[in-house]
Order: structure tokens, then C-alpha cells, then sequence
């Protein structure tokens, strides 16, 4: 199984090459545009704003690989701001483009999420899950999972495989297709995390 | 909802955990990487590790056994101790910790909060102090409790939420080590104050403590505790069930 993460600057690789580890994978950290198309899987991460994230990935041109990649069909898995890049459009600080790799945006929780509830959403919160999806095959209703985000996925039903609850219904995992992600940090939610990397190696 | 979180801390000193902890089934009870995995397989929510080394080689013996733990603990891990500077930060979160906690480094310099929620995000940045009520007033104390500074602990916590702290850790020390639990009216005070989560540290004895402390304060995010925790008094997954029982939303 040769597992690529994109690494374009921005992310807590560690704790995912870690994690990936303690389900029995080697996932390597590259920005080797030729070891990224051997691949067999790709997984995107990111943290910070959506801005700096899609600025530093079209920089290094990765952008254009993962799409092509993830156009052959290609399992890719996007973790947090990673989830969020795969979309059309982010308004988080403005509004800035996506890969558009799932139809849908990226909007503040602020919209939906009652005044009063602390912003970012941190914590452990519980899965809801919606449509069936390989990733979340391990993953029963109302396993916990950790949260750390102010933005959400706002996209088609058909694409939303988990929500969670905070004041709101919140997006917490995708998946169109070949392309799959999590809101979550899967390489912070214990056990529970963990069977969400494997059934990700598994796809 | 997210669930109310229960949190042990760890001291760490020369790489080694003080205050053995008397788990069976441990066969080094003062390994940090050995006591992590102890306390995330059962039921942690997050762990505290807390550097109180004060030399230079004490230090690169916990930053190799932070990157130890951080390999094999896949929940949130937060760091504090000696944390003064943004190089402080970025030594600690390139070992694979997730928050850093601020306490003395804050006081002698207010805008590290600032820089490094900047930097690294507001949720990074945990501001821990230690508070005791000194004529009426609650005062915040420096250098792990000894030094009293003067300053009103619900503006200074206030002053540090604004500059980008993302949590805050309040330690009472006039309840801490007694165990007759947290310091309720403190702790209410604090949340009322601040808009961000707020941990409970100082004075939990049994599991009854817990269960008062949310019940009194709802709106307190967490419960963190050491020595009971360590010493095997509560167990972490008879607490988080006695606590569902009594209505508390918590991560079984």
C-alpha cells in the first residue's frame, strides 16, 4: 500500500504520519510530484486559514496534481482545512477558490451555530452518521471524535456521510466519489480515529 | 454537544514522570510515554504534560519523550513549563504537541499570548494561572504559586483572552492538595468572564467533586487533576460513568 501526504508547508504531519503508523501504514510526507502520482492513495492535510492553504498548494503547482490524480479515480482523503480546500469556495477572510474537487462552500459555523456556544467549536463531539460511506465503516451513531474548526462544509446532502450536533447540525465528514474528508482530526480521536485511517487504507 | 472533558496532568522532570503512580499492570510507572497510553486507553480526553525540569539538558530529555508520546497518543496532548518565548512554542509543537500552556512566561511578558496566537492559532494557546483570594481579591500568582504578583486574576484572564488565548486553565491554589474540591466560585467567576472553554485545576478528591463542579458550574469545559488520577483513587472510566448517571454529557 503506497500512501502519499501532500506536503505543501502547512500541517501537523506528525501526528497523521503517527497515526497512520499505528494502523500498520508508512504514509511519507512528499512534495515529489512523481512519487505523488505513483501513489495509490493521497491523503491532504492542513491547518490555519483556508487563504495561506491554497495559496501555499498552488505554489508548489501541487494543486494541479492532486485534481488530476483524484480525476483518475484516485482514493484521496483531506483532513480538516485539507477537507475544506477539496470544495468550490471558502468565505473564510474573504472569499478565495477551491480545487471544486466536491461541489459545495466553505462558511463560517457562525451562521448556524447560536450565540452564546464558544467559537471555534473545540472538543469531542458525537457522529450522526448520514449516507453509507467505506470510510466511516468502523464508525457507529454517537462515537465521539475531536473537533478544532470555525468553518463548515456546506454542500449537497447527497455528499455528507457524518454530522455532528453543536447548537446546529454541522458537517463533519464527505465523500464524493473517489474523494472523501473529515472535519475531525481522525489523528486525535483515539481508537475511533484510528478505524477511520484504516478503513481509508482499506478503500 | 461536545462532551465535558476530563483531563490528568502529568509532571514531568528529566524525562521521567514524578509522583510514581501506582497502576498494576504498569511495568514503569514513571515512563511518560507508558503512562500516556495507561491514561488514553482509559478514558482521557486529553492529556497534560507539564515540564518542571529547570536545566537545559532536563529539557532535551523531555522534548525526545514528548516526541515518544505524541508517536503513540493519538488524543490532544497540551504542554507547559518553561514556555517564554515563541521559540518555546515551536520546540514543543514540533515534538507533536497540539496546545501549549502558558502561565509565568505570560506574566513577565503578556504579548507571547499575543504572538503566538498569531502564529499558531488561538486554539494553541492555553493560559494557565494560579489564583489565590487574597483580601477579597482574587491574585494571581507567578513561578508555580510562589510569587505573588499583584494583579486581579479575572482581568489579567480577560487581558489574555483578548490578546488570543483559546482556553484557560485555572488553578486554585487555595483549594489545590486539600481535596475538598474545586474552587467553585472561582471557577463560575472565570466563565462568566471569558467566552472560551475554561478547565477546572485544584482540589478534586473523589468523584463526587466532579460531579458538583458541573453541576455548579455548567458552563466549565473540563475537570483537570493529577495525584488522585495517579494514584489510582478515581478511576478515569468509574468517573466519566458516574457522571453520565448524573446527567454530565462525557465521552464513554
Amino acid at each position: 500500500m503506497d500512501i502519499k501526504m501532500i506536503d505543501y508547508g502547512v500541517g501537523n504531519l506528525f501526528s497523521l504520519r503517527s497515526s497512520f503508523a499505528a494502523v500498520g501504514v508508512d504514509i511519507e510526507a512528499t512534495n515529489d510530484v512523481d512519487k505523488i502520482r505513483n501513489a495509490d492513495k493521497l491523503v491532504l492535510p492542513g491547518v490555519g486559514a483556508f487563504r495561506d492553504a491554497i495559496a501555499a498548494l498552488r505554489e508548489t503547482g501541487l494543486d494541479i496534481v492532486v485534481c488530476e490524480e483524484a480525476a483518475k479515480g484516485k482514493p484521496l482523503m483531506g483532513v480538516c482545512l485539507g477537507m475544506q480546500l477539496l470544495f468550490d469556495k471558502s468565505f473564510e477572510y474573504g472569499e478565495y477558490d477551491g480545487l471544486g474537487l466536491i461541489p459545495g462552500e466553505v462558511r463560517s459555523i457562525e451562521e448556524v451555530v447560536p450565540a452564546g456556544l464558544n467559537i471555534p467549536h473545540i472538543g469531542w463531539n458525537r457522529l450522526e452518521l448520514c449516507n453509507e460511506s467505506p470510510l466511516l465503516k468502523y464508525i457507529k451513531d454517537g462515537d465521539h471524535v475531536y473537533f478544532v474548526h470555525s468553518y463548515q462544509a456546506v454542500t449537497d446532502d447527497a455528499n455528507v456521510i457524518a454530522r455532528t450536533e453543536y447548537g446546529a447540525p454541522i458537517t463533519a465528514a464527505v465523500q464524493c466519489g473517489n474523494v472523501c474528508g473529515c472535519q475531525f482530526h481522525p489523528e486525535k480521536s483515539g481508537r475511533v480515529g484510528l478505524s477511520i485511517l484504516r478503513a481509508f487504507c482499506e478503500m | 454537544m461536545i462532551t465535558k472533558r476530563i483531563i490528568p496532568c502529568l509532571d514531568v522532570r528529566n524525562g521521567r514522570v514524578v509522583k510514581g503512580v501506582n497502576f498494576e499492570g504498569l511495568r514503569d510507572v514513571n515512563s511518560p510515554v507508558e503512562l500516556g497510553n495507561f491514561y488514553s486507553d482509559n478514558g482521557a480526553d486529553e492529556l497534560v504534560f507539564y515540564d518542571i525540569t529547570a536545566s537545559a539538558e532536563g529539557r532535551r530529555l523531555f522534548t525526545e519523550i514528548l516526541t515518544e508520546v505524541a508517536s503513540t497518543i493519538f488524543i490532544p496532548l497540551t504542554v507547559g513549563g518553561g514556555i517564554n518565548t515563541i521559540d518555546d512554542f515551536d520546540r514543543v509543537l514540533k515534538c507533536g504537541a497540539d496546545k501549549v500552556s502558558v502561565n509565568s512566561g505570560a506574566i513577565r511578558n503578556p504579548s507571547l499570548v499575543r504572538e503566538a496566537a498569531h502564529k499558531y492559532g488561538d486554539q494553541c494557546v492555553v493560559l494557565s494561572v494560579d489564583i489565590s483570594l487574597i483580601d477579597g481579591k482574587y491574585t494571581v500568582f507567578a513561578k508555580g504559586g510562589r510569587e505573588n504578583t499583584g494583579i486581579e486574576a479575572i482581568d489579567w484572564i480577560k487581558q489574555c483572552v483578548s490578546l488570543g488565548a483559546g482556553e484557560v486553565v485555572v488553578n486554585s491554589i487555595d483549594t489545590d492538595g486539600v481535596k475538598g474540591g474545586f474552587d467553585l466560585p472561582l471557577v463560575a467567576a472565570v466563565c462568566d468572564a471569558v467566552n472560551v472553554p475554561v478547565i477546572a485545576s485544584g482540589g478534586a478528591g473523589n468523584i463526587q467533586d466532579f460531579v458538583t463542579l458541573f453541576r455548579e458550574v455548567p458552563d466549565v469545559s473540563a475537570g483537570l487533576a493529577a495525584s488522585i488520577f495517579h494514584f489510582g483513587e478515581v478511576a478515569i472510566p468509574d468517573l466519566k460513568r458516574e457522571l453520565a448517571a448524573c446527567g454530565v454529557n462525557v465521552r464513554l
